[in-house]
């Protein structure tokens, strides 16, 4: 079967809905597993990492809930796919710049994602919608403890699971979460929160991890420390810290509602303006804009708008799933076009935001 | 944009460094920049900037002369050129220089996660136990110094039940 046949409709996927959604988007949990008796992929040579993949593959399938999986060698995957399947969080940058002796096995209902010789020779996610750390973990876990039974992973009482990079020795847990945060920026408190959390040792992010921007006020939390504490103790120090920053985000928005209504009726404004006139927009534009609509829906600015859409949008009109409705190749410019068009049409169901915010019924 | 060694002052020197075709940036204040040599290239490598400072150093000085591992031929220069190690093997071999850089690295240098369940039930499991118990026991004394309560009591509910869980395995043996 083909990727995109596979895949769910982006509405669909966009739509996905989890507890805290109004600012938690999506919740991970990812594992590194290695396999004892081969090199690291970034050391191994082809054959050995074409080696470790039809072990682990076959081994991946073995899992229960993984009957009618899709899985396929990296290679055989083109540079389309690969795009729409990082824009869906399902696979790293890294790996979409993999080939060869690579692999990508994605469970029926994409909440489970295993990339096969990436920075290690596993990495296994559970990605849900909303804030449910706790049971991404309990999904990945009982996935990782049936691989397991079939693979032999390397493991040492010290230092715990073995890891290519040092960083991920011990649990190799990465648990984080994508939060929206307009509130913290436009209130210039957001330096300072990232700092804060820098302190408990644990890192933000943009939008695709490691390295990118913080498009549409997308921030991507996570631990940094792997080794030295259990993995529920890992779990509870990020819920701790996500529930702290959502109530900050919320007095964000509060107090900026109060002391500065104009300034955020005018972003709001704007954003709609643009976002349903133009005829040419870039891709950062309108992550930017969309994160401001979003907001206005938040704060009740449009009555009766469907808030899922903004979700929508966010993710039809990136690169790969706007090429993807497109059979001839788009340059940048004819996308940006095109993009504008989308969400012309998009916005023509939203009437044009309040000019006042709406008083709270317990006001 | 913050320096991303003291993520206290403005980052004002960026690097990017190309590694087996992947690309690695750092961005740094001009102090830790001097600090770090990062006029001088050469004296200059990633590891020490990913994994700590001295990462390379110390390993170096947990082997005189070259030290290779036996199963995959990775050797500490190219630790120190990567940040990575090259199989599960490598941590016997180097992994006694590491101690310092983990500690630098992660809240502890123990691991006391999950264990694969073909492990399980081992002796082993009852060292890692007692291993547990004492870490906590300095991390409750910590917490009560920092006058941490709600932690300090969390940890002394759990320190409680490891002793249980310990002297139960104990008994079964």
């Amino acid at each position: 079967m083909k990727l995109l046949q596979f895949l769910s409709p982006a509405q669909e996927s966009a739509r996905r809905q989890g507890p805290q959604n109004r600012i938690v988007s999506s919740s991970r949990v990812r594992l590194a597993r290695n396999l004892q008796a081969l090199p690291f992929p970034s050391h191994a040579k082809k054959n050995e990492r074409i080696q470790a993949l039809e072990i682990i593959q076959p081994a991946v399938m073995l899992v229960p809930g993984m009957a009618g999986a899709f899985a396929e060698s990296m290679e055989s995957l083109n540079a389309l796919e690969k795009q729409i399947l990082v824009e869906r969080h399902l696979i790293s940058r890294e790996h979409a710049s993999k080939g060869t002796g690579s692999g990508l096995v994605l469970g029926r209902d994409e909440t489970i994602s295993v990339m096969i010789n990436e920075e290690d020779h596993l990495r296994m996610q559970a990605l849900l919608p909303g804030l449910q750390l706790q049971r991404a973990w309990e999904l990945i876990d009982r996935f990782d403890t049936e691989l397991e039974e079939h693979l032999e992973y390397a493991f040492d009482r010290k230092l715990g699971y073995l890891t290519a990079c040092p960083t991920n020795l011990g649990t190799g847990i990465r648990v984080s979460a994508m939060l929206h945060l307009p509130g913290l920026v436009l209130s210039e408190q957001i330096a300072a929160i990232i700092q804060s959390v820098n302190k408990l040792g644990l890192a933000v992010r943009g939008l695709y991890g490691e390295g990118t921007e913080a498009l549409g006020n997308v921030f991507q939390v996570s631990n940094q420390m792997t080794l030295g504490e259990d993995e529920q103790r890992i779990l509870a120090r990020l819920e701790k810290v996500i529930n702290q920053i959502i109530m900050h985000e919320e007095n964000a928005r509060a107090v900026l509602m109060e002391k500065k209504p104009k300034v955020v009726l005018n972003h709001i404004g704007r954003a709609y303006g643009i976002l349903a006139n133009a005829h040419s927009i870039s891709s950062k534009e309108t992550m930017n804009l969309l994160s401001l609509l979003k907001l206005g829906m938040d704060l009740g600015l449009f009555p009766g708008a469907d808030r899922a859409l903004v979700d929508e949008m966010f993710l039809v009109t990136q690169p790969g799933h706007l090429q993807q409705r497109h059979s001839e190749k788009l340059g940048a410019d004819e996308r940006d076009i095109i993009r504008a068009d989308m969400l012309r049409e998009c916005l023509a169901a939203v009437k044009r935001p309040l000019s006042n915010f709406p008083t709270p019924p317990s006001a | 944009m913050i320096c991303c060694i003291c993520n206290k002052k403005p980052a004002t020197v960026h690097i990017t460094q190309i590694e087996g075709g992947k690309l690695n940036k750092l961005d740094l204040c001009e102090d830790c920049a001097k600090q770090y040599n990062v006029d001088a290239p050469d004296s200059f490598k990633l590891a020490d900037m990913l994994l700590g400072l001295g990462a390379g150093d110390e390993l170096a000085r947990a082997g005189a002369g070259e030290l290779t591992c036996p199963q995959c031929g990775f050797t500490q220069a190219d630790f120190k050129k990567t940040g990575r190690m090259g199989c599960a093997k490598c941590y016997d071999v180097f992994g006694p220089g590491l101690e310092e850089m983990l500690r630098s690295m992660h809240r502890g240098v123990r691991h006391t996660g999950k264990v694969p369940r073909r492990l399980q039930g081992a002796t082993g499991v009852v060292v890692d136990l007692t291993e547990q118990i004492r870490q906590m026991s300095q991390r409750l004394e910590q917490a009560v110094a920092q006058e941490d309560y709600e932690l300090a009591a969390q940890l002394r509910d759990e320190i409680k039940a490891l002793k249980a869980k310990a002297s139960a395995r104990r008994e079964k043996e």
